[in-house]
Formats: structure tokens, C-alpha cells, sequence
């Protein structure tokens, strides 16, 4: 290959220069529709109505933005985004940390204390990460109801942590597995217990694993959607349903810069979460596919 | 279950020798594990079971017990508007997947040629896997919409008649989601791609060069056959994503226009929870996991089957 590019005949630099251009061209498209949300969301309405989905704001403003989070009308109540987005981080938090830490401590188990049947008990978990998730909507909600949690956060949480395990054992299963067993056998030589090995050994060098559970976890369940319009009530809808019952919402008119102001709103924590740690974002997601 | 075929009198006798702390201890990575094992045979295999119960149900608006046979699988595939969900899924998860591979494999052969700014790059081919599909929707909606998106920006240009109404027309919507979750998935299976690029032997490309093989000829016939594990596992992921797919049709074209844009996910939905129709909903939601295996088990054989070998 670097003989091929290497040689800077005219023809190879023509060849290069088309190749950046290729590659620029397709940033371009993949770039627009963010550009177009954020153009969108800072223009007032007539500007909009007057056509250019791409030109420039002439006047800039943050009302619409300020109106998404605020007061704009999602469904019968206008509220704006601010309660479903806090709604959407107290069903994340806990639920990724509950989910990751019992990944943890599964893939540990699974790995390092290889008892009779663990590789069943991992076949039998895995299966959790591929089921269509239709398939337990209905015994889930009446299941909910009988528990009292139907349309709480905290029925979210649990619905969250149970279909998360799956990944999450995953992740610390494969993690660990490439992990010597010498050191744990030394230190249960030395007496050490379950316990005392997961928390002096293997955690101190989880970081980078616990980073991809973790990251995978918020991910999926911030952008949830299914679970949250299944099952949430109107005090614990999650941002996304807001999202959508907000641009769904038909009374009055249609105000595409709160629109746009509340999917970028919608879309801030995991843009963030993306950008500054993509490197562990992309292995979460070829954790399950690529293996070695 | 796994915790009972463990080899009882041994343990006991052991028990005798060990204290009762190092008995708890040696039951401990199995005490860890139930919880997490309780709640897979519960609310995954428990509730796959429950549903294919409730299918077998006239269940309405809500869930009874009453037992009509395979009934509600005859009325599935009688009706009208599942068969335009399933026909739709064919068609949308066809498009999707092919385009997907495509363009997957296109950025990744070209972002593989030391590139400079090829982190940058990577990142914005990658970044709408972050997003939710709902916000996808919702922004794709936005620029497809013929009042004001792509059609009014073309036609302001002079093209006066320029027409982009895929999302109103009945005909064309299903290749708007195509659109908008190919922009989502696409750099995703770049990504997917260039890992496996990279773990290609630059001995390889040298080996070809020195043959006088051009780079196209040595990518067509060398690299592209290498990368088949990376393919199967990038349409397994793919078909899998493209039978969910619920959020990207509720946010962009609510099934619509009427339920032109159905798939067997918003049909399920609908039928379940809009309709209460739970006996056929469920019937939907059996079909559905009925799909999800039928791509499954050849790939888990076949991942098995490369273990052993490996």
C-alpha cells in the first residue's frame, strides 16, 4: 500500500486529493441534519416560514430553546422538557449503576470462581441481549401493576436494570476472561475471599470496562423510548416520549425551532457523553459483535 | 437451576471439614449469580412464555385466559395491515442492511488510507449511533418535510420542479425511514469494518503490491473476502436492529401516511396497547421473536462451530 501512495506521480496526487474530497463530502452529509436542528432551533418562527433550511440565522435567539426547556406544550401539559429531562437522569442514574455493578460481580463470578454450570448461566443470560423486547411488553406491564410500580420511576429502574444485565455481564465476562487466573489463584492461596479478590484485584483494574458499561448503559437507556411510552405515567415520562408527544402535540401552531431546540436538548447528554469518550462508546458497541 | 445440580454429599462432607464460613464462601460466586439468573428465567423466559400463552388467548383489552388455539395467528396473517407491516420490514430491513454495508465498507476501505484528521472523520461518520432514534425522527421529519425542507430548499435554488414528498407519499415514506436509519446505523458499520482493516497483516497489501496487483484489484479479491466474519456479524446486528425498529417509525412518520409505514414493532404496539387487541398483539410480538431467531441460531451455530476450531 505504501509503495501504491507513496509515488507522487500527478496521477496519485489527483487520486488523493479526490479521495479527501470524497471523505469531506460525506462528513458534509453526515454533519447536516445536526446543523440544520441547531440553524433551526436559533431562528425565530418567521424566519423559518420564509424558506432556506440552510442559510443563516438573521436574528439570533435562544427563545425557542428557553421555551423547550420550559414552558412548551407537550401533549395537554406545557411544562416544556425540563421535568421529563430530570425524570429521564433519576431513571439513568440508578439503573446504570445498579445494572453495571451486578455485571461486575456476575463476570467475575462467571470467570474466576468457575463452578459446575457457569457457562449455562451465561448462555442463559446472554439470551437477554437479543429477545425483541415486544415480546415481554404486556407480562411486564401487568407485572409492574401487581408490584405497584406501574407508571413510576422506579418501575422504569427495574425495567432498565433487568434487560441491562444481559450487556452488562457481557461486558465484565469478556473483560475479565483474558484476565491470568494466576493472580487470583495466589490470592486465594493466601486466604483472600469472593469478596476481598473482587475488591482488591480485579476493580482497581476494571477502569477501562466499567467506562464501556458504563457509557453503554446511559446510551441505551436515555434513548430508550419503548419501555418509557410502555410503561411511564405522566409523572415519570422520560425526555424521549416528551420529545416526541411535543412535536406530536397538534394544538396551535407548529414551532420547528422548539422542535429542534427540544431534540437537541434531548440529544446533549449522549452527544456529550460521545464526544468526550467515543473511544470506549464504539467498543461497547463492538463489545458483543467483534469478539477477539 | 444450576445451583441445584451442584454435587451435594461432596460439599457436605467437605462442610464437615471446612468451617461454616468457607462453606458460605465457596457458595458465594453462586449466591452472586442467582439474582441475576432468577430475573433472566423470569422476565425473559417467564414472560416469552407468558406472552406466547396470551396468544393463544381471545385476550381484548385485557389479558384473560380463555383458549382459542393458533386463532389469533390465523387472524394475523389474515390481516390486511400486519401483512403491510411484514411486507414493510422485508423491504425496509433489505434496503437498510445493503445500503448500510455499503456505505459501511466504502468509508472504512477509504478512511483506511492514512488518512490525516482520520480520528475527526470517524467521529462525525459515527456520531448519530449516540443519538436516540427519537431525535432522528424528529430532525429527518424536519428536513423531509415538503413545505419547508429539502423540496422548498431545492426549488429556492430554481429547480421549480423539484418534488420530495417521500414522507406524505403512501409509496415512497418506507424509503424515508430507509434514509434516516441508514444515516443513523451506517457509521456504525464502518466502524465495525475498519476494526477488522486493521487487524488485516500489512504483509498482505505489500505481498499483493510487489505482484503488481492495483489497490482496488487487491482490496476486491484479498481484503474484501477476509472481512466475511465482519459482514455476517454487521447484518446479524443490523437485522436485528431493523425488527425492533419502533422509535425511528413512531417519531418520523408515526406508521403513516394511514399505515403505509407500519412494521411488525408499531403493529405489535398498536394492536396491544391502542386497539386492545392483546390476544393478537401478542400473537404479533411471538412472530416477531420467531424472526430475531431464525437470524440467531445460524449465527450462534457458526460462532460455536469458529470457536471450536479456533
Amino acid at each position: 500500500m505504501d509503495n501504491v501512495i507513496r509515488r507522487r506521480t500527478p496521477g496519485a496526487r489527483m487520486l488523493r486529493a479526490g479521495l479527501y474530497a470524497l471523505l469531506m463530502v460525506m462528513a458534509l452529509v453526515y454533519l447536516l441534519p445536526l446543523v440544520v436542528m441547531l440553524l433551526t432551533s436559533l431562528k425565530p418562527l418567521e424566519e423559518i416560514r420564509a424558506g432556506g433550511l440552510l442559510s443563516l440565522p438573521d436574528s439570533l435567539t435562544f427563545a425557542a430553546w428557553l421555551k423547550a426547556w420550559g414552558s412548551a406544550c407537550t401533549g395537554t401539559r406545557c411544562e416544556g422538557l425540563s421535568g421529563y429531562f430530570m425524570n429521564s437522569v433519576s431513571i439513568v442514574v440508578p439503573a446504570v449503576a445498579i445494572s453495571t455493578l451486578m455485571g461486575a460481580l456476575n463476570g467475575y463470578a462467571l470467570t474466576k470462581w468457575r463452578f459446575r454450570g457457569a457457562n449455562l448461566c451465561f448462555a442463559l443470560l446472554l439470551f437477554g441481549c437479543f429477545i425483541p423486547f415486544q415480546v415481554v411488553l404486556m407480562p411486564m406491564a401487568q407485572t409492574l401493576g401487581w408490584l405497584g410500580l406501574a407508571s413510576s420511576t422506579s418501575g422504569l429502574v427495574l425495567v432498565h436494570v433487568v434487560y441491562g444485565i444481559a450487556f452488562t455481564t457481557l461486558f465484565f465476562r469478556n473483560y475479565y476472561v483474558s484476565i491470568p487466573d494466576e493472580m487470583i489463584a495466589a490470592a486465594k492461596l493466601d486466604g483472600a475471599g469472593f469478596f476481598r479478590i473482587f475488591w482488591r484485584i480485579l476493580l482497581p483494574i476494571s477502569g477501562p470496562i466499567i467506562t464501556v458499561s458504563v457509557i453503554w448503559q446511559f446510551t441505551q437507556i436515555w434513548n430508550d423510548f419503548l419501555f418509557g411510552v410502555a410503561f411511564a405515567g405522566f409523572g415519570s415520562q422520560p425526555v424521549t416520549v416528551a420529545l416526541n408527544n411535543l412535536v406530536n402535540t397538534s394544538t396551535g401552531v407548529k414551532e420547528y425551532n422548539v422542535d429542534m431546540a427540544g431534540a437537541l436538548i434531548a440529544a446533549l447528554p449522549t452527544l456529550v457523553v460521545y464526544v468526550v469518550a467515543g473511544k470506549y462508546f464504539v467498543r461497547g458497541l463492538t463489545a458483543g459483535s467483534v469478539k477477539g | 437451576m444450576s445451583q441445584t445440580d451442584s454435587p451435594l454429599p461432596r460439599s457436605r462432607a467437605k462442610a464437615a471439614r471446612h468451617s461454616l464460613s468457607g462453606s458460605l464462601e465457596r457458595m458465594l460466586p453462586r449466591l452472586v449469580i442467582a439474582p441475576s439468573l432468577a430475573v433472566a428465567l423470569f422476565f425473559v423466559y417467564g414472560y416469552m412464555l407468558w406472552t406466547f400463552v396470551l396468544s393463544l388467548t381471545d385476550s381484548g383489552m385485557l389479558p384473560q385466559y380463555d383458549f382459542i388455539g393458533f386463532a389469533q395467528y390465523a387472524r394475523l396473517f389474515a390481516n390486511e395491515r400486519w401483512n403491510v407491516a411484514a411486507t414493510n420490514l422485508v423491504v425496509f430491513g433489505g434496503l437498510f442492511i445493503i445500503l448500510c454495508l455499503f456505505l459501511g465498507l466504502m468509508l472504512a476501505i477509504l478512511l483506511d488510507q492514512r488518512i490525516r484528521q482520520e480520528g475527526a472523520l470517524r467521529t462525525i461518520y459515527l456520531y448519530p449511533m449516540a443519538l436516540s432514534l427519537i431525535v432522528t425522527g424528529v430532525v429527518w421529519r424536519w428536513i423531509l418535510n415538503p413545505g419547508l425542507g429539502v423540496e422548498s430548499l431545492v426549488r429556492s435554488w430554481g429547480f421549480e420542479d423539484f418534488t420530495f414528498d417521500w414522507l406524505v407519499n403512501p409509496d415512497m415514506a418506507i424509503y424515508a425511514l430507509v434514509m434516516a436509519a441508514v444515516w443513523q446505523a451506517s457509521g456504525f458499520v464502518m466502524a465495525l469494518f475498519l476494526a477488522g482493516l486493521r487487524s488485516i497483516d500489512d504483509n498482505l497489501f505489500k505481498a499483493a503490491a510487489l505482484d503488481g496487483a492495483s489497490l482496488p484489484k487487491v482490496y476486491w479479491r484479498i481484503v474484501i473476502p477476509c472481512l466475511r466474519p465482519v459482514v455476517f456479524s454487521a447484518v446479524m446486528i443490523l437485522a436485528h436492529i431493523a425488527i425492533k425498529s419502533f422509535d425511528l417509525v413512531m417519531a418520523l412518520t408515526g406508521g403513516g401516511p394511514g399505515y403505509a409505514t407500519d412494521l411488525p414493532a408499531t403493529f405489535m404496539y398498536t394492536y396491544t396497547f391502542t386497539r386492545g387487541e392483546i390476544g393478537l398483539g401478542s400473537a404479533s410480538a411471538i412472530m416477531m421473536l420467531c424472526g430475531v431467531l431464525a437470524i440467531l441460531v445460524p449465527y450462534l451455530y457458526s460462532e460455536l462451530r469458529g470457536n471450536k476450531h479456533g
